[in-house]
């Protein structure tokens, strides 16, 4: 069984009067320590797939589980403990807390999982030293690039050991060479800590960065390729 | 670090901040001052109520309230004595004296009055007329043609120190008793009427004009504390027959005194009730927009995996902290004023004509009753943070999903 298995998950939006079919029986098992991509034209379903695997949204139908949990009789607060546990997010901009450092920001999860506080400090400043951000642990995140806010972004999403890292296009709103550093960095953890993620894009370069790319059309999974 | 984060939320928009800090440093203000200002006022009223003439206990023939004539006197001095002696703590005060309604006049001017036979001794512990001559001089024990009038009724007679009055009231016979006496001196008092009312003689004088021998009128008890006043009653009670004496606190002799206090109270409440309105509908509105403002974030906090409550409990943080602030910075300010205001007092004059119809001094000393504190900011802190429960709650139900679409 993989980290996370979704079978005939359905959603549907209503935009006024207008019902928008954003995922129409999607099924999908990743496994763990994956790297796969969910490619596919605007509108076509990935956010609304990765807030459904984050337990962030809920499905019309179908069932979601992510390692080993399974959503539907979990409470709120249940599905929150999961994500502070379990699942790390990057999304694709305002991903730091504006009143907190870099650090700080690191730290917030840990301080949220109950980790003390030296130790909170020291996995924070050593996560950021990876991430390529070392001596700019205090800046603020207006103080911060694009770039370098996603790393922060990434560094947080991974310091807890979590599951799972879903990613939300963490490359759309850089410039390619930096898009391109991001994702190194990001395949770097994935091999290293063995952590298992899930981005979505639409980005043609990302797609191949992916080991794992599922395609994604009008709320279905059209294909599945592992390379 | 929680509270870290609370605090520079609330500095990053400062100016909302500060304007809902003042906003309940000026309602804090405001409830501790005004109550201070209205219990000053109440004091006030009841020690002007009990040093004109009244005490805090009273005793009487029992018909003598109904019908305050002078056949309606106390026979027994020496029985009340001893009871009096036995009831009372040692370091209260007591006098007796002769109480009759009398007609005053000179050459020009007549008026009715209320005559005070005294013991000049005793009753300048008991009343305010001890300490209230402005000109001439006080009664001496035995003093058979002396009396002493108010400020106002002198004036209102245009007569001076020294000149004649001549006073007319019912004896023990029915008959009209007439007798002049000298003026030996003018009171003042805090109030106008008052002044016009009261005019005293010896109790012997009074004796000698109105053909008692030894009766008295009434005796009136000062306490040294006013809480006293219904214990002592009631023990005085057990010593005294009710078939021959009625025995009454200032609560019973001042009814209206006691329903102004009541209504005042019923004034600090209102004031409270509006205060927090208007306060809870600031705090619930700046919340309400701060949470808005940052709508992204919370959605962004549930993503790393804040339970709901967690959320609650930041946003009533951020509230707390404004609220505590306000509250300190209305305390300290509210003790400052009061406490620059316990020597000299707030004017009145101003509105004197209208205070004193209800018995107010024309200085008001503000006093601050601590229970009055501990309320206003109980009531502050309390219902600050329920009304912020609303925002707060707003707060916890963002998803990055809804952030998203009001983009
Ligand atoms: N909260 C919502 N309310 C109503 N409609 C929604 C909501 N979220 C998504 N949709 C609709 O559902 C469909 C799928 O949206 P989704 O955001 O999953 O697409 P996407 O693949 O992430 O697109 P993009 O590449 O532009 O981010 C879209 O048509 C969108 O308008
Ligand atoms: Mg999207």
């Amino acid at each position: 069984m993989g980290i996370v298995e979704c079978k005939d998950i359905k959603k549907t939006y209503q935009q006024g009067k207008i019902e928008v079919h954003a995922l129409k029986d999607v099924s999908l098992s990743i496994d763990k320590g994956g790297f796969a991509a969910l490619a596919g034209p605007s509108g076509s379903g990935k956010t609304t797939l990765l807030n459904i695997i984050g337990g962030l949204d809920q499905p019309d139908s179908g069932s979601v589980s992510v390692a080993g949990n399974t959503f539907e009789k979990m409470t709120q607060s249940q599905l929150a403990l999961l994500r502070l546990h379990n699942v790390g997010f990057i999304f694709q901009s305002y991903n730091l807390i504006p009143v907190l450092s870099a650090v700080e920001n690191v730290e917030f999860v840990m301080l949220l999982q109950g980790v003390q506080a030296t130790q909170r400090r020291e996995r924070a400043m050593a996560i950021l030293d990876d991430v390529g951000l070392e001596g700019k642990y205090h800046r603020r995140p207006a103080e911060l690039s694009g770039g370098q806010q996603q790393r922060v972004a990434v560094a947080r999403a991974i310091v807890s050991n979590p599951s799972i890292v879903l990613a939300d296009e963490p490359t759309a709103n850089l410039d390619s060479k930096t898009g391109n550093g991001l994702l190194e960095m990001m395949r770097k953890m994935n091999e290293e800590k063995k952590v298992t993620f899930i981005f979505s894009t639409h980005d043609k370069m990302v797609m191949d960065y992916a080991r794992r790319l599922v395609l994604i059309r009008d709320g279905r999974i059209v294909d599945d390729k592992i390379k | 670090m929680y509270f870290q984060l609370a605090w520079r939320n609330i500095w990053r928009n400062s100016r909302r901040t500060a304007v809902i800090m003042i906003a309940i440093v000026i309602g804090v203000w405001s409830m501790i001052f005004l109550s201070a200002f209205m219990r000053g006022m109440e004091y006030d009223m009841i020690k002007n109520g009990i040093s004109t003439l009244t005490g805090n206990i009273q005793i009487h023939q029992k018909d003598y309230i109904n019908d305050p004539v002078i056949e309606n006197s106390m026979h027994s001095p020496i029985k009340l004595e001893t009871a009096l002696k036995k009831v009372l703590p040692p370091v209260a005060h007591w006098a007796s004296r002769i109480r009759v309604n009398a007609i005053a006049s000179n050459a020009r001017h007549s008026s009715s009055i209320t005559l005070v036979g005294i013991n000049p001794i005793p009753e300048a512990k008991v009343s305010f007329i001890g300490n209230a001559i402005n000109n001439g001089c006080y009664l001496k024990p035995g003093d058979m043609r002396g009396i002493i009038v108010g400020q106002a009724l002198l004036n209102k007679f245009e007569t001076k120190v020294g000149h004649k009055l001549v006073l007319m009231s019912q004896d023990t016979d029915q008959e009209i008793a007439s007798r002049s006496f000298r003026i030996i001196g003018t009171f003042k008092a805090q109030l106008q009427a008052t002044e016009k009312q009261f005019a005293f003689v010896t109790i012997t004088a009074a004796r000698q004009m109105l053909k008692l021998k030894k009766g008295i009128s009434e005796i009136s008890i000062i306490l040294p504390d006013n809480a006293d006043a219904n214990p002592v009653a009631t023990g005085l009670k057990t010593e005294l027959s009710a078939d021959l004496y009625q025995i009454q606190t200032w609560q019973e002799l001042l009814p209206i005194l006691n329903a102004y206090i009541e209504i005042f109270d019923g004034f600090i409440f209102i004031w409270f009730i509006v205060v927090f309105i208007a306060m809870g509908f600031g705090i619930v509105n700046t919340t309400l927009m701060a949470v808005f403002e940052r709508m992204r974030e919370f959605g962004l906090l549930k993503a790393l995996g804040m339970k709901p409550w967690w959320i609650i409990k930041d946003v009533l943080l951020e509230s707390f902290l404004i609220l505590i602030i306000g509250m300190i910075i209305g305390n300290l300010l509210a003790f400052l004023c009061v406490f620059a205001l316990a020597q000299s007092g707030i004017d009145l004059s101003a509105f004197a004509a209208g205070a004193e119809f209800a018995g107010i001094s024309r200085i008001i000393y503000p006093a601050v009753w601590i229970e009055d504190v501990i309320i206003s900011n109980i009531v502050v802190i309390i219902l600050g943070l329920l009304v912020s429960l609303y925002p707060a709650a707003k707060a916890a139900r963002f998803t990055p999903v809804e952030a998203l679409m009001h983009t």
